[in-house]
């Protein structure tokens, strides 16, 4: 196997990664200050829509990439409003975004191109690399080629991620709401406020994450092109024990398959691609059981919380 | 009687409300897509109820997913969120159609219960796993089930496209979906013993289904199965205290619910479908039980309205589709009545999630994470 | 003396209930003043109004004799007043700096930039200025309930407060710890510090005070100054009448043997051993208690003897059956009755009916079910029979078992557990969170159980208790039984001695001549 095809396929992973990075990071903020966000599906199918949408409206893609974050925004508030405010149950919620989504988005495409299935090709994508000059490096000058803006956006968001978490002050009351909601509102930090704000940031990622696959990608919406991503990422998310640097090696890994899956054929690997596209989902589950016992997830991840006030 | 009126409103408002804030939306986007909700919503209704056939094929609607709603119904009272109906479903759907293939042999009414059981075993199997991980290790079934749904469907797509394929069974040019189930394995049309129901493809299915819930409602209010099960999704550390297994229980709700929704897998194969295809998502039943569940307040009486709702919208949707309207409305409105009934219901009987920590330091389980132990938030 | 707080006239009112109505409260500087009430007089409550976690319905609240609106936690902060809580407020994998600065962290850069070094150097400062030790780097998980109380009271201290609330201090504490506590408390007091304990243990009150005043079901009972009143006048002012601290116990014979417990080792949730090699012997007719300080191992024990927790080694016999390690099931069918020590996460399903709660149990068993289907009739019977007999107060056996109040779920759990009949009862804290009158109930029964020739195991920290019931006690600390001494001889020096790790000669030696008022 030479150089040339594992570079290909370490620039795919990266690629492929790209998305599911987006969305854990997402995932990330959300669940560390307690509020579990099964909707990631969903909030990256709104960002894939209307990345395509307002990027034909204006003709420029950045324009799509804010849409995307926006309406990212928006449907983050919807689940917020259930978890947070309505003590609701955190998956319900989830899941009712993901299927609001899916119908909303092809709702949308009858209303606005008067067809089903796929959006006409956007004028203007976000598909190559914007660092050239990487690309005259030596050995791995091809890796960049292959990069589109995200992939750089979505490594320096780990990177932050992990510092706004662990070394600001409000990093600090984010994890303290996600362990200990009633320590932390007895101090006076807002509970419902902080947890908003991390829903909503996970909102804005997580529509990042769609723009990332449509006009990131290939250009255009279809229906389903989601297709469980999101689920990856949670997955992911999950694997990465709830921490950006975790989250980057589980979705390089889940991309490394992906790529692999679609690269099978060069190296004359014989895997049905069936096997490799649930290489993913099951290794979760291995490592699920390989965890058994530490508790690694935010305490009160997933209780909705009750200001006292009887 | 005036008290047993308020108690039952107090509890069906919410159901209703949420409904009609579907339905409500739903008209404002009617009015966005440049029609009239009354003659949209008069569509709807005729094309699902207006005729004899129209609700045999309302009823052929209904009956997987009133299955999948028990199937999740089921769940909520024992503190479990099975997400993984529609892996369930898939797994019981591709082994009755080999099961049908392998075994034609048999006379149909052997035949039948057989590969319906069949069905019932494949997906009590794989809702079983999440079951065994959750009551051994503590593993969020959450979690678990969602994985198992992509892992059923590409699994199912393998299947699909090689062992149970035409083109290795029969020779013929390869194709995107199982071999044709055989007659001899299917289900009775209503429209072939009551002509009345004409065009539609409702089947025997939908009896099978409506005494399955009546069975469920037995099995959870009158027998100490039930009343095990939901001791454990109320208060499973009360429940073990009164001598009574959780892991056990939340084995068992696991397996009855992958098995409610492996039926409906297998019961729509048999019933119309009569093969698996190759596909890139979900088929959807699953999530859609979910509404019904809650809609109906988990309980298995209650999951029929609900469920007939939901029969009426989906079936509804082509009428409306004639009169102009897209067919997406009804996905909306779907959707919108789970998040509103997410929004403001307090699942009363799921409020305690089940957890084991083998090692932690907190000995006393808190309403953990979602993702690596139970999460609480229904409560 | 100046007055720091000045509660008037302030009345709470939640849906169905009043809890505070009308209550005037005040703190002057340099005391410390307790707020004694039984559970659910309304203390904790007028406290939460202080600290600005509740709004008053009605009143005014002055500080320093200004008028102030105290809307949040923050703003009472801000003020000067912080507030301890019974249950701590400490998120367990943090550090102890961490917790202390929480939602006042030393920042650089704009609040750009956690500053850890600064934090724990101010938290050392603190530390130092009023003599409470604590290592700044030390998770939560991995300290004692001594230093966690430690951290809350620094936690209250670097925020500057000046009012200090301690609800239910005492509770988790041991007898060393209580007076370290109390020493601690009059050295913040002559720092400037004025301080509201809040509680229903009438004896700290005593030693602790500068003043009391009793609240009861809401409205205030009196003002005293500790030094003019007395443990019965407290009692009294606290339930409203004469209350009977000793119980009538008559002397009895015993009979066989019923639970024989030979070397019982337990593993706590940290697997280390809780309960170490740990033997005892119940007879029929006798009470024997196991007393100790909170978190010695009796909860291990119980939940060992009663299944719900794994034995690691010895022998556990029930009239003579081996029932080691046995599932909680098991343990119930070989006549064992079980009164836990948190009735709402053990005791009862709080969403189900008073009748399904009632044959919790035994509910797959005839009458109540045949061959796995449930006999509804019976069961609905049963209820209304057990509600009748044990005068359980509500409206009928299909209420939510969480509608009643906590006595009365204590008498429904004591209820069904009596219908048992079982050979041996294990009472574990049977009167937590109860009211006097309630406590005289459960006392009685217990009693009851004694006279009927079965076998009492009570595990309770109330030392009152232990010697009011107890033919003989059983001191547990650390894992071990340090001795058994006759109900005869026990004194509250005596046991206190042997709880906090002395040797049974040591008690006998030192534990006094007479037995001192064991009223409080």
């Amino acid at each position: 196997m030479n150089s040339m095809i594992a570079l290909a396929v370490i620039a795919s992973a990266i690629r492929l990664a790209t998305p599911l990075l987006l969305a854990a990071l997402g995932g990330v903020f959300s669940e560390r200050s307690g509020v579990v966000n099964i909707g990631l599906e969903g909030i990256m199918i709104f960002g894939a829509f209307f990345a395509v949408w307002f990027t034909h409206l204006t003709g420029n893609a950045w324009i799509g990439v804010l849409a995307s974050m926006i309406f990212g925004v928006v449907a983050a508030s919807l689940l917020a409003v259930i978890s947070i405010n309505l003590k609701g149950n955190q998956i319900i919620a989830g899941t009712a975004i993901n299927l609001l989504a899916a119908a909303l988005t092809a709702f949308f495409l009858e209303l606005i191109w008067h067809r089903s299935g796929s959006t006409p090709i956007c004028p203007d994508m976000l598909t190559s690399n914007p660092l050239r000059v990487l690309e005259g490096i030596p050995f791995i000058g091809d890796l960049f080629k292959q990069f589109t803006p995200f992939v750089y956006l979505a490594f320096i968001l780990v990177f932050v991620t992990y510092y706004v978490l662990w070394k600001t002050p409000w990093g600090l009351h984010v994890r303290a709401v996600g362990e200990h909601p009633k320590a932390a509102d007895t101090v006076g930090i807002g509970v419902y406020k902080t947890r908003w704000t991390c829903v909503l940031i996970s909102g804005v990622l997580a529509g990042l994450a769609g723009a990332c696959l449509s006009i990131g990608t290939v250009g255009l919406f279809r229906e389903g092109m989601v297709a469980g991503k999101g689920f990856i990422a949670l997955a992911a998310m999950v694997f990465g024990k709830w921490h950006p640097v975790g989250s980057l090696g589980a979705c390089l890994f889940f991309g490394l398959c992906s790529a692999i899956q679609i690269q099978a054929q060069s190296f004359g690997l014989n895997v049905p691609s069936e096997f490799l596209a649930m290489v993913p989902y099951v290794a979760t589950i291995i490592i699920l059981i390989g965890v058994v016992g530490k508790a690694v997830a935010p305490k009160a991840d997933g209780t909705p919380y009750e200001k006292d006030e009887a | 009687m005036k008290q047993r009126l308020l108690n039952a409103w107090s509890v069906l408002k919410l159901p209703l409300i949420a409904v009609l804030v579907g339905f409500i939306v739903g008209a404002i986007c009617i009015l966005a897509a440049g029609s009239n909700p009354i003659t949209a919503y008069a569509a709807l209704f005729k094309g699902s109820l207006a005729s004899i056939p129209s609700i045999g094929e309302t009823l052929y609607k209904v009956t997987p997913i009133l299955l999948t709603g028990l199937a999740a119904a089921i769940g909520f009272r024992c503190g479990l969120f099975n997400i993984g109906g529609e892996g369930q479903y898939v797994m019981a759907a591709i082994s009755t159609v080999a099961a049908a293939w392998y075994f034609q042999w048999m006379p149909h009414f052997i035949l039948v219960p057989f590969l319906l059981v069949i069905g019932i075993l494949a997906g009590g199997t794989w809702g079983g796993i999440a079951g065994v991980l959750k009551a051994k290790m503590g593993i969020n079934e959450v979690i678990t089930t969602i994985m198992l749904n992509w892992t059923a469907l590409y699994l199912s797509n393998y299947l699909v496209r090689t062992v149970l394929n035409p083109s290795n069974i029969l020779g013929d040019a390869p194709s995107g979906h199982t071999v044709v189930v055989p007659e001899v394995a299917r289900l009775g049309k209503l429209s072939s013993m009551v002509p009345a129901f004409g065009f539609s493809s409702v089947h025997t299915g939908i009896f099978i289904a409506l005494g399955v819930a009546v069975l469920m409602w037995f099995i959870l209010f009158k027998t100490t199965l039930g009343y095990e099960i939901r001791g454990v999704g109320l208060n499973y550390q009360a429940a073990e205290y009164g001598g009574i297994s959780s892991a056990k229980n939340t084995f068992l709700a696991m397996f009855i619910s992958g098995g409610l929704a492996g039926l409906a897998g297998s019961i729509q194969i048999l019933g119309l479908v009569y093969m698996v295809n190759q596909s890139t998502e979900l088929p959807g039943y699953g999530f859609t039980g979910l509404s019904v569940a809650l809609v109906g307040l988990s309980h298995p009486l209650g999951c029929i309205p609900a469920a007939i709702l939901f029969g009426i919208l989906d079936n509804g949707s082509r009428q409306m589709q004639l009169a102009g309207i897209p067919k997406e409305i009804t996905a909306i409105i779907s959707a919108v009545i789970l998040v509103f009934v997410a929004g403001a219901l307090l699942l009363k009987y799921a409020s305690t999630r089940y957890e084991k920590r083998k090692m932690k330091k907190n000995g006393p389980v808190q309403s953990g994470p979602v993702m690596d132990t139970a999460g609480k938030g229904v409560e | 003396m100046a007055k720091v707080v000045e509660m008037k006239n302030i009345t709470k009112i939640f849906p169905g209930t009043v809890a505070n109505d009308r209550v005037d409260f005040d703190l002057e500087k340099g005391e410390i003043h307790v707020l004694l009430g039984e559970n659910g007089a309304g203390k904790t409550t007028l406290m939460n109004i202080l600290y600005g976690l509740y709004q008053q319905t009605s009143g005014e609240i002055y500080y320093h004799g200004k008028k102030v609106d105290i809307k949040g936690p923050n703003a009472a902060i801000a003020l000067g007043i912080g507030m301890v809580h019974q249950h701590f407020m400490l998120v367990e994998n943090f550090t102890v700096a961490e917790n202390i600065i929480l939602g006042n962290e030393p920042s650089k850069w704009k609040g750009w930039k956690l500053d850890m070094e600064e934090a724990i150097d101010r938290v050392q400062r603190v530390s130092d200025q009023f003599g409470l030790k604590v290592d700044p780097n030390a998770l939560i998980e991995d300290i004692s309930v001594g230093l966690a109380q430690r951290v809350e009271i620094l936690k209250a201290l670097y925020k500057g407060a000046e009012v200090l609330i301690l609800d239910e201090p005492t509770a988790v504490l041991t007898p060393q710890e209580i007076d370290e506590l109390g020493i601690i408390l009059r050295k913040l007091t002559e720092e400037g510090k004025s301080i509201i304990l809040i509680t229903h243990k009438l004896k700290e009150v005593l030693s602790m005070s500068d003043r009391v005043t009793v609240i009861r079901r809401g409205k205030i009972v009196n003002s005293l100054f500790t030094r003019d009143t007395n443990v019965d006048e407290l009692a009294e002012m606290m339930v409203g009448r004469e209350v009977k601290l000793t119980s009538d116990k008559k002397e009895k014979e015993t009979g066989d043997v019923i639970l024989s417990v030979e070397n019982l080792v337990v593993k706590d949730h940290r697997k280390l051993d809780a309960v170490k090699g740990v033997s005892f012997q119940v007879r029929a007719g006798e009470v024997l208690a196991v007393a100790g300080v909170d978190g010695n191992g009796q909860k291990e024990l119980v939940e060992a003897l009663t299944g719900l927790t794994k034995t690691a080694s010895g022998k556990v016999m029930l009239c003579g059956t081996d029932i080691t390690g046995a599932r909680p099931r098991k343990v119930i069918e070989a006549g064992v009755g079980h009164i836990p020590e948190d009735r709402h996460k053990r005791g009862l399903i709080l969403q189900s009916t008073l009748a399904e709660n009632l044959i919790l149990g035994f509910h797959y068993c005839p009458p109540f079910a045949k061959n796995g289907i449930m006999n509804y009739d019976a069961i609905h019977q049963h209820g209304k029979t057990l509600i009748g007999e044990f005068d359980v107060r509500t409206p009928d056996e299909n209420v939510a078992a969480g509608s009643l109040s906590g006595g009365n779920q204590q008498k429904a759990i004591i209820a069904r557990e009596f219908y048992k009949d079982p050979p041996l009862l294990i009472a574990a804290q049977p009167t937590r969170g109860l009211d006097v009158g309630a406590i005289e109930f459960v006392h009685k029964r217990l009693l009851e159980q004694r006279e009927n020739n079965k076998a009492v195991l009570l595990v309770s920290l109330e030392l009152d208790e232990v010697m009011n019931l107890a033919d003989r006690i059983a001191v547990i600390y650390q894992g071990e039984i340090v001795g058994v001494l006759d109900g005869k001889d026990a004194t509250e020096r005596k046991l206190g001695i042997m709880m906090t790790g002395g040797s049974m000669e040591q008690a006998m030696k030192e534990g006094g001549r007479s037995n001192e008022a064991t009223t409080a």
